[in-house]
């Protein structure tokens, strides 16, 4: 426990914990200036309301992200389910539909004179509510699973078939080994992706606003919304800061201290897929079920609002889809770049300060995006100022962002490889760029592409810093989509919006092929 | 071939920041709006235009991080609050007489730090199907009877909404306007995000009656002809009579000043005034420009006299807000 990291590790690691910490720098100095009046604003029971409420939201929705996701997330990879491949890009698309479509989608289907309002009504039955916490707790449950599904289909691949072999071989029913042996192993997966989970639902505005769930971002956006007080929003942003860092301690207490990497020997090997026999069709059911709500619902809306839309002009979608797939293919790689000193500090040489580097990695994640827009511009014209205005900024922005997207997958990988196997090559005269090559990158192959994934499928969503950080001109298909639906022309909106999802699907297609020729460490 | 397109992309990036004479706009306003004007202005006075769209206090707020280190030189906003708070905080420069006299004194800054460039009018919109105007009341202060119950619909977050209230509070004072915020959270009001969907689910039928700006509506019949929903006016002089504008306002430290000022004055000419007039159905502000012939002419709806430099006074209104809990 007492290795010390090179040097180079150590520095590298510093750096990008210093970025991430920035957005939590740009709120003290804002919070510095509150005067006295605006602390006793903070410290008021609606304060606190909004606090349960944030916290009651996060909790419930990482609860029911979790039971979709473990399911799914077996099937697609430990069983013979038909169209395994097709499932998993399909049940990741959720994650790059933007939050207003799924919002608008929900108050199109359970809304007063929605679709579901006449059939119910005619059976003398009355239209469930959407508004408050069911609505919010649906809306984000069907766009943060994904992140859980990711983690823990990443967990089952790389876990090593021979622990769940030598249960079954000493007597386990299949239900039993599962849950004595895959789900223990699973945990750092599945707690990485929970925490993803949680603090996304910390930092959303769009759904809890368009559903009226009065929760602590939509106060945080409220002051930058109308009452351009910085000082305030600021020290709101900072009390999320706490919780989050609250939120952040209690996962490394889940965490536990076990090992989690595989048996002595080595050698890559796939398990033999469980037989799904006369599960098989439920298991497609749920697939599709998951599927019809999480994408062919809002491609339905889309397409309807396109089709209404089609009368008006068309623009050209290449210069948009070349923004976007260029800025988050960036903001992807540099977010996996920077995670990676981050993950081998924590997880090879653990101790109080990589511990925390890993930690504050998070800060950027559960803060409003415009909180953090506003800390990059603010370093920016200080620091920065010939990088101010370039796409340079905003990939910048994307890593301080995502980084604990990129670096949770990743720490979760490498939790499960055995560091030996990294000691034997550089102990048979490998230097430890080769080893990283030749031994690590290949066996982390599957974390290394989830999180790249994960980055990847949220940026291209991306909105208010891009808005603000993009070279002036620079346009993605997130910024069409805004611009569009901003002054209500949902038709306007429905192409780029649809090529969004087109690409992100894509994307994760491309990922999902390459992971399976991944040998599996 | 992939190389190659980044390639180009990102030179013509760098290429669009190094190019000298192009005045660089922050537009809270739209770019479907906007982007066809910026052309004409440049066709006409061979000034190139940048533009960083975005939503109009988030741009305030960039603008308010960058102080005088910004790249804008000038800022069109959608609403004069956030013109007033850029003002305040000393980041605007006084706009030539010639082009602040082209519009009535309400409606731009006392002291000549910006000018308004349209007029958005506070209406009560209602579903047609369920109210008759007559039982609409004269005064906004009438929705708070109790017959209004679960019946209405309002944005409370929205900037046009606050501003509504500030005007409510500098109009009637605290007391007035903390009664009636009381009044109608006791009615039970619908919250929305914004102008936009308060229309629609009034569209929808799940409110009767919402607080919105007027031109939302007509937006919205262009792509739903048969909506169900029609703007009332209330009485001239109350304060639901508000007209807020959209206003263009000149950075300090620009170096390009002329440039500036040859945009607000540009914003102002006819040409310009005519084209916001018939895409938003705003009103033109410019005397002479005939205002969309759906709408009561400015005069008729009656702005209340204040001046809305002050509209910038969010804070307060925000802490009533909290205080009666609508935010």
């Amino acid at each position: 426990m007492t290795r010390r990291p090179p040097g180079w590790l150590l520095v590298s690691g510093l750096v990008v914990a210093a970025l991430a910490v920035l957005p939590a720098v740009y709120l003290g100095v804002r919070a510095a200036e509150a005067d006295a009046d605006t602390w006793a604003l903070l410290w008021r029971d609606k304060t606190w309301g909004l606090l349960w409420r944030t916290l009651g939201l996060a909790v419930a929705v990482t609860a029911c992200a979790a039971l979709v996701a473990l399911p799914l997330a077996w099937l697609t990879t430990q069983t013979d389910l038909p169209g395994r491949r097709g499932w998993t890009v399909l049940l990741c698309v959720p994650l790059a539909v933007p939050t207003f479509v799924s919002g608008y989608v929900l108050l199109a289907t359970f809304g007063n004179g929605g679709v579901l309002e006449e059939p119910l009504s005619r059976w003398g039955l009355p239209v469930p509510s959407v508004y408050g916490f069911p609505g919010a707790l649906l809306a984000l449950t069907v766009s943060t699973y994904p992140y859980l599904f990711l983690a823990l289909r990443a967990g089952l691949l790389s876990q090593d078939p021979a622990w769940l072999e030598g249960a079954r071989s000493l007597g386990m029913s299949p239900a039993r080994a599962f849950w004595k042996v895959t789900a223990p192993l699973l945990r750092p997966a599945f707690v990485s992706g929970a925490l993803l989970v949680g603090l996304y639902v910390l930092s959303d505005f769009g759904a809890v606003a368009l559903l009226q769930y009065d929760a602590f971002s939509r106060a945080i956006y409220v002051q930058y919304e109308g009452a351009y007080d910085r000082t305030y929003a600021a020290l709101l942003g900072l009390a999320l800061v706490v919780v989050t860092a609250a939120v952040l301690v209690l996962e490394v207490r889940l965490r536990g201290r076990a090992g989690y990497h595989r048996s002595a020997k080595g050698a890559a090997r796939v398990s033999a897929p469980v037989s799904l026999g006369r599960w098989r069709l439920p298991a497609l059911l749920l697939c599709g079920a998951v599927v019809a709500v999480g994408v062919v619902l809002p491609v339905g809306v889309l397409v309807y609002w396109g089709v209404r839309g089609l009368v008006g002009e068309s623009a050209s979608m290449m210069a948009p889809a070349l923004g976007s797939v260029l800025a988050s293919v960036l903001g992807a790689v540099a977010s996996v770049l920077g995670a990676l000193p981050l993950a081998f500090l924590a997880v090879r040489y653990p101790g109080r300060l990589t511990l925390a580097m890993e930690r504050v990695s998070y800060v950027g994640y559960a803060l409003p995006p415009i909180v953090l827009a506003l800390s990059l511009v603010f370093l920016g014209v200080r620091a920065l100022p010939f990088l101010y205005g370039t796409l340079a900024m905003l990939v910048l922005a994307y890593v301080v962002r995502f980084l604990p997207q990129a670096v949770g997958m990743v720490r979760s990988a490498l939790l499960q490889l055995n560091p030996h196997l990294a000691e034997a090559a550089a102990s048979l005269g490998q230097s430890p760029p080769a080893v990283f090559r030749r031994v690590t990158a290949p066996l982390l192959r599957p974390g290394l592409l989830a999180g790249a994934a994960l980055v990847f499928l949220t940026a291209m969503k991306e909105l208010p810093a891009t808005l603000l950080l993009a070279p002036i001109g620079f346009e993605t298909l997130a910024t069409r989509v805004w611009g569009a639906t901003a002054e209500g022309r949902f038709a306007e909106a429905a192409l780029p919006a649809l090529v969004l999802m087109a690409i992100s699907a894509l994307g994760v297609g491309l990922l999902v092929s390459q992971e399976g020729d991944a040998p599996r460490g | 071939m992939m190389r190659k397109l980044l390639l180009t992309l990102l030179l013509s990036v760098s290429s669009t920041a190094l190019a000298a004479e192009t005045l660089t706009v922050y537009s809270g306003r739209n770019e479907k709006l906007v982007g066809p004007l910026l052309k004409k202005f440049t066709e006409k006075t061979g000034i190139e235009v940048k533009v960083r769209y975005g939503e109009t206090p988030q741009l305030a707020a960039t603008l308010l991080e960058e102080g005088d280190k910004t790249p804008a030189d000038v800022f069109f906003a959608q609403d004069a609050g956030a013109l007033g708070a850029l003002g305040n905080a000393g980041r605007l420069q006084a706009l030539p007489k010639a082009t602040l006299d082209k519009v009535d004194a309400r409606f731009r800054s006392p002291t000549g730090l910006w000018v308004g460039t349209s007029g958005r009018a506070r209406v009560v919109a209602y579903n047609t199907k369920k109210v008759k105007p007559a039982d609409l009341p004269k005064s906004i202060l009438g929705f708070t009877d109790a017959k209004w119950k679960g019946r209405l619909g309002w944005a409370p977050t929205n900037a046009s909404f606050q501003a509504f209230v500030t005007a409510l509070r500098l109009l009637k004072g605290d007391e007035a306007a903390t009664a009636w915020l009381k009044g109608i959270q006791a009615n039970e009001p619908r919250v929305y995000k914004n102008n936009a969907a308060v229309v629609e689910a009034l569209g929808r039928g799940e409110i009767d009656a919402g607080f919105v700006n007027h031109y939302y509506l007509y937006a919205a019949k262009k792509s739903n002809a048969e909506l169900p929903v029609a703007n009332y006016f209330v009485a001239a002089g109350d304060p639901g009579a508000l007209v807020n504008v959209a206003g263009v306002g000149i950075l300090q430290g620009t170096k390009q000043v002329d440039n500036a000022h040859k945009f607000a004055a540009f914003l102002l000419e006819p040409e310009a005034q005519t084209y916001f007039s018939q895409e938003t159905y705003e009103y033109p502000l410019v005397k002479g420009v005939k205002t969309a012939e759906a709408l009561p002419s400015l005069a008729k709806v009656g702005s209340p006299d204040l001046d809305l430099s002050r509209l910038d006074d969010l804070r307060g209104t925000v802490k009533l807000l909290q205080d009666t809990g609508v935010l």
